[in-house]
């Protein structure tokens, strides 16, 4: 359907760039949403997906990109112009205003006749069933009759796309599953688009026909929610969207993956030799007698969690966690079997970590003041070094400023410590994911790079740290 | 029995303090303006004060200069607490640091340096004693309505702005429905504390060597006339203009609390 | 980007307005002119004067002195009243609020005048003991002490005193160790407060002050009806004076504010 009636919104390679402290809060963003479409933007807090809402809405330009409504730039056009309305966070109702004066707001302000405003806002407030609530003040109405309240001040300007910014954060849990039922209904009665931000993975399943997935001011996956759910894209999109075991492992064979000591039969078609990371879901691992196994484990926890156990089996340095119906014995040895479609292969992406240093005039390699020891006359072929001087293989003195060396690392070979002055870089720990034997972090150094490194230690969020990087471990290459 | 401590009795020696400097006072205000010079009761104090051309021209007097000056200070404050309150600028904090560090310097002496500058410009300050009183009460008082003003606007909610410029309304629009009427409060409250000083603080006129005379200085003459009685009467009625102006900035302050609610 | 531009060019210029007759002043501070607007020679008479003048200089001790002393009473007063207020049944705390904000609403005449009638009038106290003035003062700064530490009563977690009982406290020592350094900023933004409110204030002083003695405003006021230019532009100086102490106070108060953020903003990294 939403084909043969085109896309409402198009965003064009939208990026959005803060300039008083250089923060990238959406990088490269495009999006073709279709005419009615539910679509949701999912991820977690600061991923970029309240600036896309924002930028839509009007309240934010765009540094670069072009944002289209029925095929018409409308980059440009402020907030007012734009018929598009927006329901927010926190409602931000008019608490100067009553009920009625709040949802006419928008209907005064195009002029309209009094009897027809009547008429519209009397209809809105019937359809979110709060009829006869008019001469209310904003502050005598619970939080889900203001969230009530706030759609249908949006809705009774009849905009042709409505946006919605983490609409039900604020309501309890009983609320918010009613308020997502009724807003899934109010989208099929309305037939207009709906574009919705929440960083609640389930809100984004049951709602959505579309959901895009933002990590970073970046898209990682855009699908329906079947789609995100059984294929996801990435370690990211996987370890998001549900609760999942991610592992680390290498294709063996025509459709034979080897993870977690054990090899299994897939349905994804990669080649032999390529290096992956496979999904795993927790109620996708059958649990058996220990010799029918694939994989061996002892069971270390069970906790009930109401229609199901959650077990965590070791086997080896690997970890694994099972959703089961049945309970288990802490301390038994049981096997684990997988179903070939319960296993979900990501081809793995190459995280080295590679930096630029220079020479110093001690012959030894410069990064931002820290010095790392290396043998030039290895990196450079046929070098040699006399009298503290480097000279290539024609016997030429090597002029040490115009040459720059590449380092690269390995993420586990990266060493992390929380005594700051202990490594080569600092940052900040901005995401982590577990992947059965050990954890993967990002680390964003000082200088806003993003590093991908491995430790088997868990570290929280935000932590700061420093990166040690052994020199044995490193590689070294001539920039040319 | 021994005495048991508790936290409230801390409160007694304020209590005592606030009935016996604060209260009694205004008793004894009360009495005085209801008697003479000999101790008897009469309402001829207020007879006179209503029906005295002198006192009833200066009263008036009062009102348009206090209006006059809250009207300036509100079109300067207004601007600088909206643009400060609004702007991204790092020293923010800094500016209107620099705006409300007046306040700490005696008012006389920032009269004096006042009064040195006009007279440059004006050689003899006697001619303009309306213009006069106005640049230096607006002069001194000006501190007193930023602040509130500041105050306010920063705690004014910026997704109300734009839910309003997102159903349509126009930068002028969304000021005129949404952030003028949520920030009276601010107004009410630096109204409160420009207008009242505005009608009493006579020394200001006095240093600017001004004749005219404010409500304030009506007490003055008075008691420097040892007339307790009339000079009384005047404090009450005074009074009675802070009852008015408190019971209405109450009413307005808690409209503006029970909407202050909705926004948390 | 226009409109930026507008907003700094209006802040700056209500800015220049509101600091150029002060900084005016001060540069003819140092010269030995006696007017405004003529140009003569740098001179430090004026700062000679003022710290030679013993009549200048006990204006500005007692002032100070007058400032310290009933700042000190306001605080002690505002402070434990407001502790005792906090905890007192509703009813009580909000009539006491109440009669609180009546010397903060109330036109500083009014108080003065009707303080002198019950003082020296009604009771027939001597104003040249200085107690009608120091009540005078305390009256006019305690409420504000009080209205400072208030908030910060209201801040603190109730359950901290009912935990310090809990361990074995007395309620005195309670009080003291664990409530008092909660409210500890209100009482000091209070008493700050409280000292400039005393040096600030002209009509109290003048209905309550024995007839001998003069604070900062009075003596100011009863200057510039004089024709002492010597004493005038001594007080040129008195003002720059203050001017640069208020200053320096400001920014110092600035630096820490700061340095409080950056230090909380530093815990939250660590």
């Amino acid at each position: 359907m939403a084909e043969r009636l085109g896309n409402i919104i198009e965003l064009k390679h939208i990026t959005k760039t803060y300039t008083d402290n250089g923060f990238t809060a959406v990088s490269d963003f495009n999006l073709e949403v279709g005419r009615g479409e539910f679509v949701t933007f999912l991820g977690p807090s600061g991923c970029g997906k309240t600036t896309t809402l924002r930028m839509i809405a009007g309240f934010e330009m765009p540094t670069e990109g072009e944002i289209l409504l029925n095929g018409q730039d409308i980059t440009k056009i402020p907030a007012n112009k734009r018929p598009i309305n927006t329901v927010f966070q926190r409602y931000a109702l008019f608490p100067h205003m009553n009920i009625y004066d709040n949802i006419a707001f928008g209907l005064k302000l195009k002029k309209l006749p009094k009897d027809e405003i009547r008429r519209k806002v009397n209809h809105v407030l019937d359809m979110v069933d709060l009829e006869g609530f008019e001469n209310r003040r904003v502050a005598t109405l619970s939080g889900g009759q203001q969230q009530r309240i706030a759609i249908a001040r949006a809705l009774v300007n009849e905009p042709e796309i409505l946006l919605l910014d983490e609409p039900l954060g604020a309501l309890d849990l009983k609320m918010r599953k009613e308020m997502q039922l009724e807003l899934k209904n109010m989208h099929q009665q309305l037939g207009i688009t709906f574009i919705y931000v929440t960083h609640d993975q389930e809100e984004a399943l049951v709602m959505s026909d579309k959901i895009v997935v933002m990590s970073e001011g970046r898209t990682q996956q855009i699908g329906t929610p079947e789609d995100i759910y059984n294929e996801p894209k990435n370690a990211f999109v996987a370890d998001f969207i549900g609760e999942s075991n991610i592992f680390k492992g290498i294709m063996t064979g025509d459709k034979k993956v080897r993870f977690c000591g054990g090899e299994f039969e897939c349905v994804d078609d990669v080649p032999e030799g390529t290096l992956i990371d496979a999904v795993v879901r927790p109620e996708d691992v059958i649990l058996t007698p220990p010799e029918q196994g694939v994989v061996e484990g002892v069971v270390t926890s069970v906790i009930f969690k109401g229609i199901h156990y959650e077990i965590t089996v070791e086997s080896g340095k690997y970890e694994m966690v099972i959703q089961s119906t049945k309970a288990a014995v802490v301390g038994d040895k049981v096997g684990m079997q997988l179903e070939t479609d319960g296993i979900h292969i990501m081809i793995a992406e190459d995280h080295t970590t590679c930096f630029e240093t220079t020479i110093n005039s001690e012959l030894n390699l410069d990064f931002n003041d820290e010095t790392i020891r290396c043998d030039l006359t290895k990196v450079i072929p046929g070098s040699v070094i006399k009298d503290g001087e480097l000279f290539d293989d024609d016997g030429e003195k090597i002029d040490l400023d115009k040459i720059r060396i590449m380092v690269s690392i390995q993420p586990e070979d990266i060493q992390m410590s929380d005594d700051l002055e202990a490594g080569l870089v600092t940052g900040k720990i901005i995401n982590l994911i577990y992947k059965g034997d050990h954890y993967s972090y990002v680390v964003r150094t000082e200088h806003g790079h993003d590093l991908i490194v491995d430790d088997e230690y868990l570290w929280n969020m935000h932590d700061q740290v420093s990166l040690i990087m052994p020199e044995d471990k490193m590689k070294f290459a001539l920039k040319k | 029995m021994k005495m048991v401590f508790s936290r409230k009795q801390l409160g007694i020696p304020y209590a005592l303090f606030l009935i016996l400097f604060v209260v009694a006072p205004l008793f004894v205000i009360i009495y005085y303006a209801f008697t003479n010079g000999s101790g008897q009761f009469t309402i001829s104090n207020l007879t006179d004060f209503f029906t005295n051309p002198n006192t009833l021209g200066t009263l008036c007097y009062s009102f348009v200069l206090a209006f006059t000056t809250t009207c300036v200070c509100l079109l300067i404050a207004y601007p600088v607490a909206y643009i400060l309150a609004r702007s991204e600028w790092k020293a923010k904090s800094i500016i209107l640091m620099i705006f409300i560090t007046p306040m700490w310097i005696n008012f006389t002496l920032r009269i004096t340096a006042l009064k040195e500058i006009l007279t440059l410009f004006e050689k003899n300050l006697a001619y303009f004693p309306f213009l006069n009183s106005v640049i230096g009460m607006s002069y001194d008082f000006l501190p007193f309505m930023i602040l509130p003003l500041y105050t306010t606007l920063t705690k004014l909610d910026q997704s109300l702005i734009e839910a309003s410029c997102d159903l349509g309304a126009g930068p002028v629009q969304s000021f005129l429905r949404v952030t003028l009427p949520l920030s009276t409060p601010g107004i009410i409250s630096g109204v409160s504390m420009v207008f009242l000083p505005a009608m009493t603080n006579y020394v200001v006129l006095d240093m600017l060597y001004n004749s005219t005379y404010i409500m304030g200085s009506l007490i003055g003459s008075y008691f420097s006339a040892y007339d307790w009685n009339n000079g009384s009467m005047i404090a009450l009625v005074l009074l009675a203009i802070i009852c008015i102006f408190t019971f209405f900035g109450n009413n307005a302050d808690e409209d503006s609390q029970a909407r202050g609610g909705a926004m948390l | 980007m226009k409109k930026r531009f507008g907003s700094q060019i209006f802040i700056s210029l209500i800015l220049l307005i509101m600091y150029a007759p002060i900084l005016i002043l001060a540069v003819y501070s140092f010269t030995d002119s006696t007017n405004i607007g003529a140009i003569r020679n740098f001179s430090l008479d004026n700062y000679v004067t003022l710290f030679t003048t013993p009549e200048l200089a006990d204006m500005i001790g007692g002032s100070l002195l007058l400032a310290l002393g009933s700042s000190v009473l306001a605080t002690i007063f505002g402070t434990v009243g407001a502790i005792g207020f906090f905890y007192s049944k509703k009813r009580t705390q909000s009539v006491f609020s109440a009669i609180n904000q009546i010397p903060v609403v109330n036109a500083d005449v009014v108080t003065g005048f009707s303080i002198c009638i019950l003082l020296v009038i009604v009771f027939g106290m001597s104003k040249d003991t200085y107690l009608p003035l120091i009540i005078g003062h305390t009256v006019l700064s305690a409420p504000f002490v009080y209205l400072s530490v208030i908030p910060k009563l209201k801040q603190m977690d109730p359950s901290l005193y009912e935990a310090a009982l809990d361990l074995g406290a007395k309620p005195g020592y309670a009080l003291w160790k664990v409530v008092l350094p909660q409210i500890a900023s209100g009482i000091v933004s209070g008493f700050a407060l409280a000292v400039t409110l005393s040096l600030d204030d002209y009509f109290i002083a003048t209905y309550t002050k024995p007839a001998t003695f003069d604070t900062i405003s009075t003596y100011v006021v009863n200057a510039t009806k004089g024709s002492q230019t010597e004493i005038k532009t001594a007080l040129w100086a008195l003002s720059t004076i203050i001017f640069v102490l208020v200053l320096l106070f400001a920014i110092i108060m600035n630096l820490l504010s700061n340095r409080e953020v950056k230090e909380e903003a530093g815990e939250r990294l660590a």
